[in-house]
């Protein structure tokens, strides 16, 4: 064992790492249907993506472990840096991203395209807990009060404003969800958090009927009820995206065998809508399957969070579940046409180094939150100490 | 932290929780919904969408003479076909880039093949061709560039060819192509006729439409495999199409060829002559020619002025095109004058006359006085094609064509047996004659569309009379009529149209009146008097053969009836009308001046012209001609006199016919071998259909040549 390398110290959450891999590989194996034969993408080589992906799979799992073996000290100490960090990029994709379908989510660096506000979901999430809990800790009311409320969504203003002028709607409304379950679990009395709803609910109705959304946004969004109302946009991938999972039946059509995916017919297939593979050639059998170990990495999420004394990991790891969760359900129920038409990927599976390195750096958190719920004395039978350990 | 706040958390903890598992819950609904409930309906469209059922036409079966040589053949084209689908899921910007590009590869407009997609009337999943007969060159960079080109195919079809052996164009025979129609289509299908499908060519004249069912051939379909671009992705299933089955005909390609070309040379050479009676050069504006087996009534040639050329056809006939068919300066190319043209027969009607008036009584060596006219009634009726030549018998009136004997002729049976003009039934064995020989119906010949013709006797004027009483009679009565002679004739009409008079009879007897033939009816007559009377059912079709060879069906010389005269008629009148041909000392033959040196003595000919007047119009001339084995007749409107006009021509036919050499001015010889059907006689056999597909003559045919036949 080399010792210069830190060591994942305490218990590991094993059936979290084991439901993260196994999401891992059948990502890989759906990337790789989804692209194989598509030759304007891949032009010409098809493993080219898959190659990328699993290269984006491998660096993601590098930063998992270096989160997880980080003393959790040291993860307190670097969470403002991050959010600040997503700050930045948000702030740089709105003065130099690329413009596409309408919005200026990316930034082209050196041949690599970076999706600032895949981060910044977990720095809005790391940095409302991070706020709560240096507020709370060592105060004398452990109740959250309206101060502690206003600090958070502050925290989570900044990068959502920043977010809305992309535009990018898909991720507003997963942050909006995460916000919302963040404030839950710190423990906001019922009062506000129903207040909250419903200025939520009332901004959503002003800026519709405000006229503030231009009448193809609003079909593209509403495509998903009628595919008619934007038959060349959402509506043709609506309806793509149906026949493919449809046609998968019980147990698909086998890997590489799909007909709508390998005829190419849904587009952003390898991205936004990777679901549909797993409908069309894994069937009702694989979908399930992939929806239960997603369904097992949120189980595991929330335990962390219900077994943790610090607020600070309560926190996170409740925020992280509400974004996995919301986004995961935003995805596979635009696949399944039961939500509207938004660019969000489906966390684990999705080809994006943004959204892999995002999601995996949170569960890097959520062992390390999870390594320091045991009993301290397992901890110091820890041996070999790596240089970030400071206890 | 308190334990009580730890209990709140715990609790929206498990909030959470529930939250979570209901989403999931809701997502595993919809995913059972469409998978397993609309599974099925899903997995149809995911079908439909990602395969493309091209139809693949079946190659047409091909034409064949008697010895084998295609008349109608196939040959490969390169079509361009868009598919729909794929075009409709491009933005419209590509859209409009792909049909520029296409337009300019193919030579088309853009607005013709949005037309041509627009107009399509199969299949939604089918490619919609846009453009035939495409360069090779440019369905290769079709092919070879599917990027640039998503949804367009390029692929071979096989379209009807005319190789026009000896220069034939028998398209009065042949008959054309187009698609099918709606209507058309929707009948086959409820036929449930698997061999039609929207795209179908069907034949519409000659024998293309009426042995269509057996040309056409069987269909195939290939499911294509394809992507979300139109791009092929694999054959999912193959069912290949068959190829129709071939038609044998009796016609042979040489003596079609002369035929045809001396049809045109007199027609030609009638409009560069001048008629001293109308003061102006014959018209001569549509002819027809009709070559028929003797003994079998299988026609050997037919061919008709004008005509048209079939191939305008293939690949789509342009409204320019069909404009000129139609117009009126063009005079109806599509009617084939052969088999649909109506004319009165004038002097060609007289041999059937003579059987009729033989067998009914007049004895072979009847003489009547032959006059330059006769007076009936309160009109003279003028000998129109004879001079006078006194006492002179049957043979020498046929030969001389005198019309006053056979005004004669008419006028004892009209005595004798219809004194009563208003008498339908009266006997009249000159009528009965016609009947029998096959005029006033349709031979049955073996292409649609034929006319039947019309004997004027006294059953038609009566039943002429009963249609149009009340027409006429309403004009008389009301005063209605437009002209002053209109006028007088619904009069006369509405009192006596029903009346069959002496006149009448004068007229009929000659050719002229209501009668009208047309020239396969009179060829089919003359086949008679050279058989012996038999009267059979004129073919084109000889035989049908699948594509390897097999013989499917052959078509038998079919047997309509024995003519009702006798014998002795029958005979007298083929004896007497050899005299046509021949100078006689005091008299000649109407036609002995065009068959100067020909070999009659080994050649027995025998003839009949006709010149039928036409009110308003330059006269009708008729030539029909034959021997023991063959028939030829010729027709040409508004030429004069038949053997001025067409005696030239048909001789060129019988020359062809019996491989006659030399000069027309000297004393001709036969030599068989040099026939245009080696040995004279059509084979009774069908040609040699090799194993590779290759047609060759009958077999024994190169034996056949050398011997001497008459």
């Amino acid at each position: 064992m080399n010792r210069l390398l830190p060591r994942p110290v305490g218990r590991v959450d094993w059936v979290l790492l084991v439901a993260v891999l196994g999401l891992l590989v059948l990502s890989t194996l759906l990337v790789w249907s989804a692209t194989d034969h598509r030759t304007a993408l891949t032009g010409g080589d098809s493993t080219a993506f898959v190659r990328k992906h699993v290269v984006n799979i491998v660096i993601g799992l590098v930063l998992m472990v270096m989160v997880w073996a980080t003393d959790h000290r040291w993860v307190r100490i670097v969470a403002p840096l991050v959010y600040v960090a997503s700050l930045g990029g948000l702030v740089l994709v709105l003065a130099m991203g690329s413009t596409i379908n309408g919005s200026k989510s990316w930034i082209d660096v050196g041949g690599m395209s970076i999706q600032p506000s895949e981060f910044a979901k977990l720095a809005v999430v790391i940095g409302m807990a991070l706020v709560l809990a240096e507020r709370t800790e060592g105060r004398w009311r452990s109740r959250v009060g309206a101060g502690d409320v206003v600090a958070m969504l502050l925290v989570a203003a900044v990068p959502a404003c920043l977010i809305i002028l992309q535009p990018d709607l898909g991720t507003m409304l997963v942050l909006s969800a995460t916000v919302f379950g963040v404030l839950a679990a710190a423990g906001t009395p019922r009062r506000w958090l129903a207040l909250l709803l419903a200025a939520g609910v009332a901004v959503a109705v002003a800026v519709v009927a405000g006229g503030f959304l231009k009448e193809y946004q609003i079909h593209r969004f509403m495509a998903f009820t009628d595919p008619s109302l934007d038959p060349k946009g959402a509506g043709y991938n609506v309806q793509q995206a149906r026949i493919a999972i449809g046609n998968g039946g019980l147990f698909g059509q086998g890997l590489f065998h799909g007909r709508v995916t390998q005829g190419g017919f849904v587009p952003e297939q390898h991205t936004d809508f990777i679901f549909t593979v797993a409908g069309e050639e894994l069937g009702l059998a694989g979908s399930a399957l992939l929806i239960g170990l997603l369904g097992v990495v949120l189980w595991r999420t929330l335990r962390i969070a219900a077994r943790t004394e610090d607020l600070f990991g309560r926190v996170a790891a409740a925020g992280i579940a509400c974004w996995f969760g919301f986004q995961a359900f935003q995805n596979i129920g635009m696949c399944l046409g039961i939500m509207p038409v938004t660019g969000v990927p489906l966390p684990f599976i999705s080809y994006g180094g943004s959204s892999m390195f995002a999601g995996l750096l949170a569960i890097g958190l959520l062992q390390n939150i999870h390594a320091r719920t045991v009993a301290p004395a397992a901890v110091r039978r820890a041996n070999g100490a790596g240089l970030l350990a400071v206890r | 932290m308190s334990t009580s706040s730890n209990r709140t958390s715990r609790l929206r903890l498990i909030v959470l929780q529930a939250l979570v598992f209901s989403l999931f819950a809701t997502l595993g609904v919809r995913l059972w919904y469409l998978q397993v409930d609309h599974g099925s309906s899903y997995q149809a469209q995911a079908a439909s969408q990602s395969a493309r059922e091209v139809v693949q036409q079946p190659t047409r079966g091909l034409i064949v003479d008697d010895m084998g040589r295609p008349l109608v053949s196939n040959r490969n084209e390169w079509v361009v076909s868009i598919d729909k689908t794929t075009l409709g899921n491009l933005s419209a910007d590509d859209q409009r880039t792909l049909l520029a590009r296409v337009a300019k590869a193919t030579g088309e407009t853009v607005k013709a093949i949005k037309k041509a997609m627009a107009t399509w009337n199969g299949s939604a999943y089918q490619p919609v061709p846009i453009a035939e007969d495409v360069k090779q060159q440019v369905a290769l960079q079709i092919l070879e560039q599917p990027e640039d080109y998503p949804g367009v195919v390029a692929e071979q079809q096989t379209v009807r060819s005319y190789p026009s052996p000896y220069g034939v164009n028998a398209a009065d025979v042949l008959g054309y192509l187009s698609p099918i129609t709606s209507d058309e289509y929707d009948q086959a299908k409820k036929d449930h006729d698997e061999s039609l499908n929207a795209t179908s060519e069907v034949g519409r004249a000659g024998v293309e439409k009426e042995y269509d069912k057996w040309l056409r051939g069987m269909p195939g379909y290939t499911s294509v495999g394809v992507d979300s671009l139109g791009r092929e992705l694999g054959k999912n299933k193959e069912v290949p199409a068959q190829p129709g089955d071939t038609l044998v005909t009796s016609i042979d390609a040489k003596v079609q060829g002369t035929a045809e070309q001396a049809l045109h040379d007199a027609i030609t050479t009638a409009r560069a002559t001048y008629d001293p009676v109308t003061h102006k050069n014959y018209v001569a504006d549509s002819g027809a020619v009709v070559v028929m087996q003797a003994k079998t009534g299988r026609v050997v040639a037919m061919a008709s002025q004008p005509t048209y050329d079939p191939s305008e056809w293939v690949g789509g006939i342009t409204q320019k095109q069909l404009d000129a068919l139609y117009s009126t300066k063009s005079d109806n190319p599509l009617l084939s004058r052969a088999t649909q043209g109506q004319y009165a027969p004038g002097s060609t009607w007289k041999p059937v006359m003579t059987t009729g008036a033989i067998t009914g009584g007049l004895p072979t060596d009847q003489h009547f006085t032959c006059g330059p006219g006769l007076q009936i009634g309160n009109r003279y009726f003028k000998n129109y094609e004879s001079e006078s030549y006194g006492s002179i018998s049957f043979a020498e009136a046929l030969g001389v064509s005198c019309d006053t004997f056979f005004y004669q002729v008419g006028l004892h049976f009209w005595n004798k047996y219809g004194s009563d003009p208003a008498n339908a039934d009266a006997k009249d064995p000159l009528a009965a004659a016609a009947h029998s020989f096959g005029f006033g119906k349709p031979t049955g010949i073996d292409i649609p569309g034929e006319a039947s013709g019309r004997v004027g006797d006294r059953k038609w004027r009566a039943s002429y009379y009963k249609a149009m009483k009340g027409y006429y009679c309403t004009m008389d009565e009301k005063g209605t009529a437009k002209t002053p002679f209109l006028k007088l004739f619904a009069h006369e009409f509405c009192l006596q149209g029903n009346y069959f008079r002496q006149g009448d009879a004068a007229n009929f007897t000659i050719g002229q009146g209501d009668t009208m033939v047309t020239p396969i009816q009179l060829a089919r007559a003359y086949s008679a008097l050279s058989n012996g009377g038999t009267l059979y059912q004129p073919t084109i079709g000889k035989a049908i053969v699948s594509p390897d060879g097999k013989v499917l069906k052959k078509i038998q010389p079919k047997v309509v009836r024995h003519v009702a005269v006798s014998k002795k008629a029958i005979d007298y009148v083929n004896t007497a009308l050899l005299g046509t041909l021949s100078p006689h000392g005091s008299w000649n033959g109407t036609l002995a001046w065009k068959f100067g040196g020909f070999p009659l003595d080994q050649i027995h000919l025998r003839g009949k012209t006709g010149s039928a007047e036409v009110e308003g119009k330059q006269s009708t001339s008729w030539v029909a001609t034959y021997d023991k084995n063959y028939v030829v007749i010729m027709v040409v409107t508004q030429a004069g006199t038949g053997s001025g006009t067409s005696g030239p021509a048909v001789r060129k036919i019988w020359e062809s016919l019996y491989g006659v050499q030399g000069d027309q001015n000297t004393t001709q010889t036969v030599d068989p071998s040099k026939a245009a059907i080696p040995g004279v006689t059509a084979p009774k056999a069908l040609p040699t259909f090799a194993k590779d597909g290759s047609i060759l003559p009958p077999a024994g045919e190169s034996s056949r040549e050398g011997k001497a036949k008459k």
